[in-house]
C-alpha cells in the first residue's frame, strides 16, 4: 500500500520554510540554462512562476489555452489578497493570518504549508506594487486596506473589484518581459492532453494546437501544472467557459493522486439563474451583506412581489438564526441557509431558486447616496443583467460554485506524487482545508509561483538524476497516441446530443448530489447516474466539424468527459469522509443545531485518491495531519 | 423574441467568407448575446451543420476574449459593455443583428469571429512592465503614490486588450491599448525610470505589427468597455516628446 510523504521540514512552525531555503540545494546559473521547465497555465500561479523561473535562468516554454497569457481566469477576481503587513496597525501578524486561515479552513490544511503561506503574504505585496499594480492608496500615498469576509483585521489589500485582473496583468508583464529577452517561449491556443512519464519522471507534455488541431510534443525536466480549478463540473459555476479539470485528471490518470475533490466552494452572493441557456453565473462581491438583509416569505409559496410582502410576513432567516454574525456568516453556512429556505418552497424570483437581499433598511438610514458610493458598480452590474434596479427592488440571489479547494495532492515542496511535476495555485490541493476564506487565493496562486517553486523546482533539480530525453522516446509516442484516439474518437461517435446538453446534465446531478449537502443515499446513486450519463455520452454524443481545424465543441466534449470522471470521483470522496467539514456537509453529521459537525478522531486527513485504471475504483490514501501549534475548536457563529 | 441574424462565417484565414443568415426564435430577454448564439449554435448542430466559432471565457466583461462588430459597432449598442455583458432586452422582436469579426491588418482572421490580437502581446512585450525581478522589491509602502495618480493609473490599467479600439477605429490604431499601458506605468513613481525606452519602444512595435496612427477621432473611447479615455493618448504624445527631445 502506498503511503503519503508530505516532506515538512523539521523544525519549530515559524522556522521550517527558512530552514529549508537555507539548506536546499541550489543550481549554478551555468546548468540553469541546461533545463527546460514547461509550465502549463498562465494564471497568477503559471505566470509568476514562469517569470520567476525564466528571471533565474532556466529557459521556459508556456502553454495556455486562451489566445493570450493575460485572459486567464485569476483575471476575474474581484475583492482583494490578503497579507499579514499589519500596516493599519490593528493586530495583525504572520500568526493571526495563519490561524484564521487554519481555521477558516475548518482544521483539514497543513500547519507547515498554511504557515509558509502566510510568511511569504508580505513579500507578494511588495513584489506586486513594485511592478506597478495600482493598489488602492490613501491621500497620504500609502497603500490601504479593508477588511474581508468577516476577519477582525484589515489585511486585504484591493484595486477596486479588480484585483485579481490588475495582479495577473503585472505577472503577465513579467512574463512579457521575459519573452522579449528570449527566455520564455510562449504557446498560446495549448491545451495539455496527456504528460509524458519517463523512468516515473515527468518528462513532457503532448498538447493540442488549438488552432491547427495538431499533435505537439514538448520536452523538459520539469512540469509545472497551474491550471485552475474544476467548478465548470457542475455546469454552471462563476468560472470562465474554458476553465477545467482536463490537464490535472490526464496527469492524475498516469499516476498523480488527486486530493480532497468533494471540497468545493459554494459563494452565497451570485447572481440566480434565470434561463435555461444561461451559460455561467455572476458573482456578487460578499461585501454587499455588510449592509443588505437576506429574507425570505415566510409562507411557501407565498408569490406576492417582495414589496407587497409585508414585514411580519417575512423571515429575516440569518439574522434569527444567527444573532451574533446575522447576515455576514461565513460562505459555507449562508450558502447551506439559502438551500434550506429554498428547498423548505420559500424561495423567491420566477424559478423560486433565489432568496432577497434587501437594502430597504440600509437606504432608509443612511440614504441612497451613501449605499451608492459603496456599491454603486455592484448595483449597476446587477441591473445590467437582471433588468431590475436594486435601489428599489431587492436583489434575488443564489449560491454558485466558486472555487475548488481539492485538486492534484502534493507534498510541501509542491511536487505531486509523480517526481518532477509540480503542481501550483488552485490546481492543487494545498492551503485551503475544506473552505477557502476571501481573498486568499490571489495570495496562494502567487506564493506558490513567485517564491515557492523557484526554490523546491531547483532543490528537484539538484537533487534529481534527469536523464536527457526527447520528444521520440516511446512515452510520448504513447501518450500522442492515446490523446489523437480520444479526440478522434469523440468525433466519430456522431450520436444525437451535443456536448452542451451532456454538460448541463452532468451539472444537474453533481450539483443536486455534491454540493451544498451530501448524504450517503444521494451520493450513491449520484454515482450511478453519472455512471450511466458517461457510458451515454461515449454512445450517443455529436460533436460536429473536423479534428483538424479550430472547434470549440471537440474541445469541450474532450473536457467533459473528464468532469464525467471526476464527479464520480467526488461523489465517491463525500462518500468516504463521513463527516461535515467546511463546504462538505454531510446530513448525517450535524449538531443539534443544524451546524456542521466534524470527527477529527477519523477525518482529520487529506484524501488522495489513486487512479487505478478506468474500469476499477479509485484507491484511497490517507494522509494523516497533525496539529501541533493550534488547538482544534468547532466553528460557531451563533 | 425572434431574431434575425447575419453573421459572417469564413473557414480560415486563407479562405474568403461570406455573411450567412439564420433565425433564431424563443429568444428569451433574460438571455446574454453569447447565450443567443449559444443557441444559434445548438439550433446549427441540430440541424447538421458547424456552428460558429467565437472566443469567449469569463462572460462577465474582464477576460478581454469576446468581442464582435454588432450591427458595425464594437461590442454593440451599449456604452461601457463588452458583448458578453449584453443582454437581448436591449433588442426587440423581429430584429436583423450583423455580426462581423474585428477587422484590422494587423488582426488575421482565424475563422468565423475569430481573430488573432498576439500582436497585442507583442506590443507589451516591447516594454509595458517595469523591470523587477521576483525579490527585489522594497517594502509596499517604501514609495508613495499620490493619490490621484494611483487612481488615474487604475483607470487605464483597467484595459481588457479586447482590442475594440482597433476595430473601431478608422486606422485601425492600437493606440488607445498601448497608450492605456504607457499611461499607467508613466503615473507611478515605480514606472519612471524606464519611461522613455518604454513609449518609444512600444509604439514602435505597434507601427511594426500594421497598426495605424492615431488621428484622434475617438471612436476607440466610444466603444471601450472599460470607457478608458483617449486623454490616455495625449499622455503617450507628451511621453513620446518627453523621450525624444534634448531636454525632455
Amino acid at each position: 500500500m502506498m503511503s503519503l510523504d508530505a516532506r515538512i521540514p523539521e523544525g519549530p512552525l515559524s522556522e521550517k520554510w527558512g530552514h529549508f531555503k537555507d539548506h536546499c540545494k541550489l543550481v549554478n546559473p551555468t546548468n540553469k540554462t541546461k533545463h527546460t521547465i514547461l509550465v502549463v497555465g498562465t494564471g497568477l500561479a503559471g505566470a509568476s512562476a514562469a517569470a520567476t523561473l525564466a528571471e533565474q535562468g532556466y529557459p521556459v516554454k508556456s502553454f495556455c489555452i486562451q489566445d493570450s497569457p493575460r485572459r486567464a481566469h485569476s483575471i476575474a477576481a474581484q475583492g482583494g489578497i490578503n497579507a499579514a503587513k499589519n500596516y493599519p496597525n490593528d493586530g495583525d501578524s504572520v500568526w493571526r493570518l495563519f490561524y484564521d486561515t487554519i481555521k477558516g479552513g475548518d482544521y483539514r490544511s497543513r500547519e507547515a504549508n498554511v504557515y509558509r503561506l502566510s510568511q511569504i503574504s508580505n513579500q507578494i505585496i511588495d513584489q506586486c506594487v513594485a511592478q506597478g499594480v495600482p493598489f488602492a492608496r490613501e491621500y497620504s500615498g500609502l497603500l490601504t486596506n479593508r477588511s474581508f469576509g468577516g476577519a477582525q483585521v484589515s489585511r486585504t489589500f484591493y484595486a477596486r473589484g479588480q484585483t485579481g485582473q490588475q495582479l495577473l496583468l503585472g505577472a503577465y508583464g513579467a512574463m512579457m518581459r521575459q519573452v522579449a529577452v528570449g527566455r520564455i517561449e510562449l504557446f498560446p491556443r495549448r491545451e495539455l492532453l496527456d504528460l509524458a512519464v519517463v523512468g516515473g519522471q515527468a518528462r513532457g507534455i503532448v498538447v493540442r494546437n488549438l488552432l491547427t488541431g495538431e499533435f505537439e510534443r514538448y520536452a523538459g525536466d520539469v512540469v509545472v501544472l497551474a491550471t485552475g480549478g474544476y467548478s465548470n463540473v457542475y455546469y454552471l459555476s462563476t468560472n470562465g467557459k474554458n476553465s477545467n479539470v482536463t490537464a490535472a485528471w490526464r496527469a492524475h490518470k498516469r499516476g498523480a493522486l488527486f486530493a480532497n475533490p468533494c471540497f468545493t466552494q459554494i459563494h452565497p452572493t451570485c447572481i440566480p439563474v434565470a434561463s435555461e441557456f444561461q451559460s455561467k453565473l455572476t458573482l456578487m462581491s460578499e461585501s454587499l451583506r455588510n449592509d443588505g438583509r437576506v429574507w425570505v416569505p415566510k409562507r411557501a409559496g407565498d408569490k406576492r412581489s417582495s414589496n407587497d410582502i409585508p414585514e411580519a410576513d417575512r423571515d429575516y432567516y440569518l439574522e434569527t438564526r444567527y444573532p451574533t454574525f446575522g447576515n455576514l456568516v461565513p460562505r459555507d453556512v449562508a450558502s447551506r441557509n439559502a438551500k434550506q429556505v429554498i428547498d423548505e418552497g420559500r424561495g423567491v424570483g420566477a424559478t423560486g431558486l433565489a432568496v432577497y437581499l434587501d437594502f430597504r433598511d440600509a437606504i432608509a438610514t443612511q440614504g441612497k447616496e451613501s449605499i451608492a458610493s459603496r456599491y454603486g458598480n455592484l448595483f449597476d452590474m446587477y441591473q445590467r443583467i437582471t433588468g431590475e434596479d436594486p435601489y428599489t427592488i431587492p436583489m434575488r440571489i443564489y449560491p454558485a460554485v466558486h472555487y475548488t479547494m481539492g485538486g492534484l495532492w502534493v507534498d510541501y515542496h509542491l511536487m505531486s506524487t509523480i517526481s518532477g511535476l509540480f503542481v501550483l495555485g488552485e490546481a492543487n490541493f494545498s492551503d485551503h482545508g475544506a473552505n477557502r476564506l476571501g481573498a486568499s487565493a490571489l495570495m496562494q496562486g502567487l506564493a506558490d509561483g513567485y517564491f515557492i517553486i523557484p526554490y523546491t523546482l531547483s532543490n528537484y533539480i539538484a537533487t534529481t538524476d534527469i536523464e536527457p530525453v526527447d520528444t521520440d522516446h516511446d512515452a510520448f509516442a504513447e501518450a500522442e497516441a492515446s490523446a489523437r484516439a480520444r479526440t478522434l474518437k469523440l468525433l466519430s461517435i456522431k450520436g444525437d446530443k451535443t456536448v452542451l446538453k451532456f454538460h448541463q446534465e452532468l451539472g444537474h446531478l453533481i450539483w443536486n448530489g455534491v454540493g451544498m449537502s451530501r448524504s450517503k443515499a444521494v451520493l450513491e446513486e449520484t454515482i450511478e447516474q453519472v455512471r450511466s450519463l458517461r457510458s451515454e455520452f461515449w454512445q450517443n454524443l455529436r460533436v460536429p466539424g473536423e479534428a483538424n481545424t479550430l472547434n470549440k465543441n471537440l474541445e469541450f466534449a474532450g473536457r467533459v468527459a473528464d468532469f464525467m470522471e471526476l464527479g464520480q470521483l467526488m461523489a465517491r470522496d463525500a462518500l468516504a469522509r463521513e463527516e461535515s467539514c467546511g463546504s462538505h456537509f454531510r446530513t448525517e453529521y450535524q449538531t443539534p443545531e443544524g451546524e456542521a459537525q466534524r470527527r477529527d478522531d477519523c477525518y482529520t486527513t487529506a484524501a488522495a485518491w489513486k487512479y487505478k485504471g478506468d474500469e476499477q475504483a479509485h484507491e484511497l490514501v490517507s494522509e494523516q495531519l497533525t496539529f501541533e501549534n493550534v488547538k482544534l475548536t468547532q466553528r460557531s457563529y451563533k | 423574441m425572434k431574431i434575425n441574424l447575419r453573421v459572417w462565417r469564413q473557414v480560415s484565414s486563407q479562405s474568403t467568407g461570406e455573411l450567412q443568415s439564420y433565425i433564431v426564435e424563443g429568444v428569451q430577454p433574460d438571455l446574454s448575446f453569447l447565450e443567443l448564439l449559444d443557441m444559434l449554435n445548438e439550433q446549427i448542430m441540430a440541424d447538421g451543420g458547424v456552428p460558429v466559432e467565437f472566443d469567449h471565457d469569463c462572460r462577465e466583461g474582464i477576460c478581454g476574449s469576446c468581442g464582435m462588430m454588432v450591427n458595425g459597432v464594437a461590442h454593440g449598442p451599449q456604452q461601457q459593455t463588452a458583448v458578453c455583458q449584453l443582454y437581448m432586452r436591449n433588442f426587440n422582436d423581429g430584429d436583423t443583428i450583423t455580426l462581423e469579426p474585428w477587422r484590422a491588418t494587423a488582426f488575421p482572421i482565424v475563422k468565423d469571429l475569430v481573430v488573432d490580437r498576439s500582436a497585442f502581446d507583442r506590443i507589451v512585450s516591447a516594454g509595458g512592465y517595469i523591470s523587477v525581478k521576483t525579490g527585489a522589491a522594497p517594502d509596499a509602502n517604501a514609495v508613495l503614490v499620490a493619490k490621484p495618480n494611483a487612481d488615474l493609473a487604475f483607470d487605464y490599467a483597467t484595459c481588457i486588450g479586447c482590442g475594440a479600439c482597433v476595430a473601431a477605429c478608422p486606422n485601425a490604431s492600437a493606440s488607445l491599448f498601448t497608450a492605456a499601458k504607457i499611461s499607467h506605468l508613466a503615473l507611478l513613481a515605480q514606472g519612471k525610470p524606464e519611461r522613455k525606452e518604454r513609449v518609444v519602444k512600444m509604439t514602435q512595435q505597434m507601427t511594426r505589427e500594421g497598426f495605424g496612427d492615431c488621428s484622434n477621432h475617438g471612436e476607440c473611447q466610444a466603444v471601450c468597455p472599460q470607457g478608458i479615455s483617449i486623454d490616455a493618448i495625449a499622455q503617450m504624445r507628451r511621453e513620446y516628446v518627453r523621450a525624444k527631445l534634448p531636454f525632455g
